[in-house]
């Protein structure tokens, strides 16, 4: 018969679905799990104890060490939570196929599969924390003192802090300029009919250059440069002046781009409509394709603002004390870094909403976008 | 003196020729169908005649006046000269009331309630009042159409272009497009519309004209064209829209 499978159509009723009989519990897996979970959950307590002797020599009062790893220990092993429960599922699963109740095998059988993978998954989190939390410690704590030292990060943190707003004043205003400068360049870019084209020239040309040229190479020649000629009146403008006219130039040309794409994006028939009722060129761009374009550019746009917010670290070749010169400056007083992990973090803090931000945006337009598909 | 005059015009995009020696003309409150197998230039003729195509060869006259070539202000032109789209073309981003005030303030520099008015006084003609403040991506295709048609009414043209606009609509949504097509013909609005609703364009039109490699082939009023066509591919056309049961 299966060497006529033509037949079997014809005959209809022959041919059965097949999609596998009596499940087998997943054994292999919930094993990989516990020994897993095992070794990890060794590494843990090694590691735990290893920390409280650590906290315990500098100084750290006992009761509150003992309170810490108690802590640790507890959340290290709620890893066997899950684990348990994988092997509950699994008992489950062996049940079901000795009453051969095939339904209720295949989906205790999934269950216990999911958490086992739920528990790999958990080990995996936990190895890495244990790794670090080793690398931390190792060599009696060098990478801790080093990067970590609190007294030091505590003690210089307000004059971190306040560097840091030279940051924040250095990207806000470039955020500022560069949106208007990047949309001027960006229309320029796509400037109409023949009359234009020395435009798009010298447009394309600017965007060009300054996307090869390194920012800091940028921050470099206009900080130390300018006021080098000696040109009357440029020459008088303040340090911060300079790098913020260098950053401009280098992320307005990236910022023109988006732009241009953003209003590239925008279908011709938009245009065509516009038009079509006696909006002129400008009009058109102005109310039609802009507002539109817009929308589509803010996630590339706020991405570009926080690569910039980063890049006004660079400021320190020209020596502007912003955070990271003044962390330096620190760092080498104090033979310690820890106080440049300080701006890390101030970074870190401005730089996570913003990303998680735009996330939710872009998350958002495609809800929409499907929505309306 | 015709109305719109159409005279000899050709156009081609790069070495693909769309349009050859097209001649037609339009007298004030006539309704011409322009029908036509596809990539005949049914829809191109149409954007020439607003400006949002240029001419290679020959020339559009309305009221005797010249409306191509250098110098023609194709803005002000576009002001008296209202097209619809296949594809809608509203502005997603405005509500209704926002699609169809916007030309009327920005270009007739109406007061926002003056255009507000006109908007509203059409809408309701239509049927679209309680959709005013709603988004276009709220809207039914037909919906979507009667407001673009709104839109461009609402400039007050002297001509109103319609491109094949239903034919991006679900068959049932078709005649609310229609009807209003009818009722602007029975007031007396010149229109020029490229269609494959041969049905319709028999029923609404005073002149049907079948275009066929970028020039008029036969035109007529439409008892002939439908009825007894004369020239060879017009009736093969027919034949055709008869054989899939589309007329």
């Amino acid at each position: 018969m299966a060497a006529n499978p033509a037949s079997n159509d014809i005959a209809g009723a022959a041919r059965r679905l097949n999609i596998g009989g009596m499940p087998s519990p997943p054994t292999a897996l919930l094993f990989a799990a516990l020994v897993l979970v095992t070794i990890v959950e060794a590494a843990s307590l090694y590691t735990i104890a290893v920390l409280r002797d650590a906290l315990l020599q500098s100084g750290v009062a006992s009761w509150l060490t003992s309170a810490l790893s108690g802590l640790l220990i507890l959340a290290s092993i709620l890893i066997a939570l899950p684990l348990t429960r994988a092997f509950m599922r699994w008992r489950d699963v062996r049940r079901a196929v000795a009453s051969n109740d095939v339904v209720a095998a295949r989906s205790v059988r999934s269950e216990a599969q999911g958490r086992g993978w739920i528990v790999m998954g958990y080990v995996f989190a936990q190895f890495i924390a244990v790794l670090f939390a080793q690398f931390l410690l190792a060599n009696n704590q060098a990478v801790a003192k080093t990067f970590f030292f609190v007294p030091l990060m505590v003690e210089t943190f307000p004059l971190v802090l306040k560097a840091f707003w030279i940051n924040i004043e250095i990207f806000t205003v470039t955020e500022i300029l560069v949106l208007v400068w990047g949309l001027v360049v960006a229309l320029a870019l796509l400037a109409p009919g023949t009359a234009g084209k020395p435009l798009r020239v010298i447009a394309a040309t600017y965007v060009d250059i300054f996307r090869a040229i390194p920012a800091v190479l940028m921050i470099y020649l206009v900080g130390f440069g300018v006021p080098l000629t000696g040109v009357p009146i440029l020459k008088d403008f303040s340090l911060i002046t300079f790098v913020i006219v260098a950053l401009t130039l280098t992320v307005g040309a990236y910022v023109a781009e988006i732009y241009r794409a953003g209003i590239l994006s925008i279908h011709w028939s938009q245009a065509a409509a516009a038009r079509s009722l006696g909006l002129s060129y400008m009009q058109t761009l102005r109310f039609v394709i802009l507002p539109q374009g817009i929308r589509q550019i803010i996630p590339p746009l706020l991405n570009e603002f926080i690569a910039l917010q980063k890049d006004t670290a660079l400021v320190s070749v020209v020596g502007v004390i912003d955070s990271f010169n003044q962390s330096m400056l620190i760092a080498t007083n104090h033979y310690n870094l820890s106080v440049v992990t300080t701006v890390a973090v101030l970074f870190i803090a401005i730089s996570v909403p913003q990303s998680r931000f735009v996330e939710r945006m872009m998350q958002r337009d495609r809800a929409r976008l499907r929505a309306s598909g | 003196m015709a109305f719109i005059e159409i005279r000899g015009i050709s156009k081609s995009y790069r070495d693909l020729p769309v349009i050859n020696r097209l001649s037609m003309s339009v007298e004030e409150h006539e309704v011409v169908s322009i029908i036509g197998p596809s990539g005949s230039g049914k829809s191109t003729l149409l954007r020439c005649i607003n400006g949002l195509e240029t001419i290679d060869h020959g020339e559009i006259l309305i009221h005797g006046d010249r409306i191509t070539g250098a110098g023609v202000d194709v803005n002000a032109l576009r002001r008296d000269i209202g097209i619809v789209f296949q594809g809608f073309n509203l502005f997603p981003h405005m509500t209704v009331l926002g699609n169809v005030t916007l030309a009327p303030i920005k270009v007739l520099k109406l007061s926002m309630a003056a255009a507000e008015d006109r908007a509203m006084t059409l809408l309701t003609r239509f049927g679209l009042a309680e959709k005013a403040k709603e988004y276009p991506d709220r809207l039914s295709g037909g919906q979507q159409q009667r407001v673009a048609i709104v839109r461009a009414l609402a400039m007050d043209p002297m001509v109103l272009l319609l491109d094949e606009i239903t034919s991006a609509l679900d068959p049932e949504l078709v005649s609310e497009v229609l009807s209003i097509v009818r009722n602007l013909a029975d007031e007396g609005m010149t229109m020029l519309l490229a269609t494959h609703e041969m049905g319709f364009a028999r029923e609404v039109s005073t002149k049907v004209c079948f275009l066929c490699d970028g020039s008029v082939y036969e035109e007529g009023p439409p008892e002939q064209i439908f009825g007894e066509p004369t020239r060879e591919r017009t009736r093969a056309f027919l034949r055709n829209i008869r054989d899939a049961k589309r007329i």
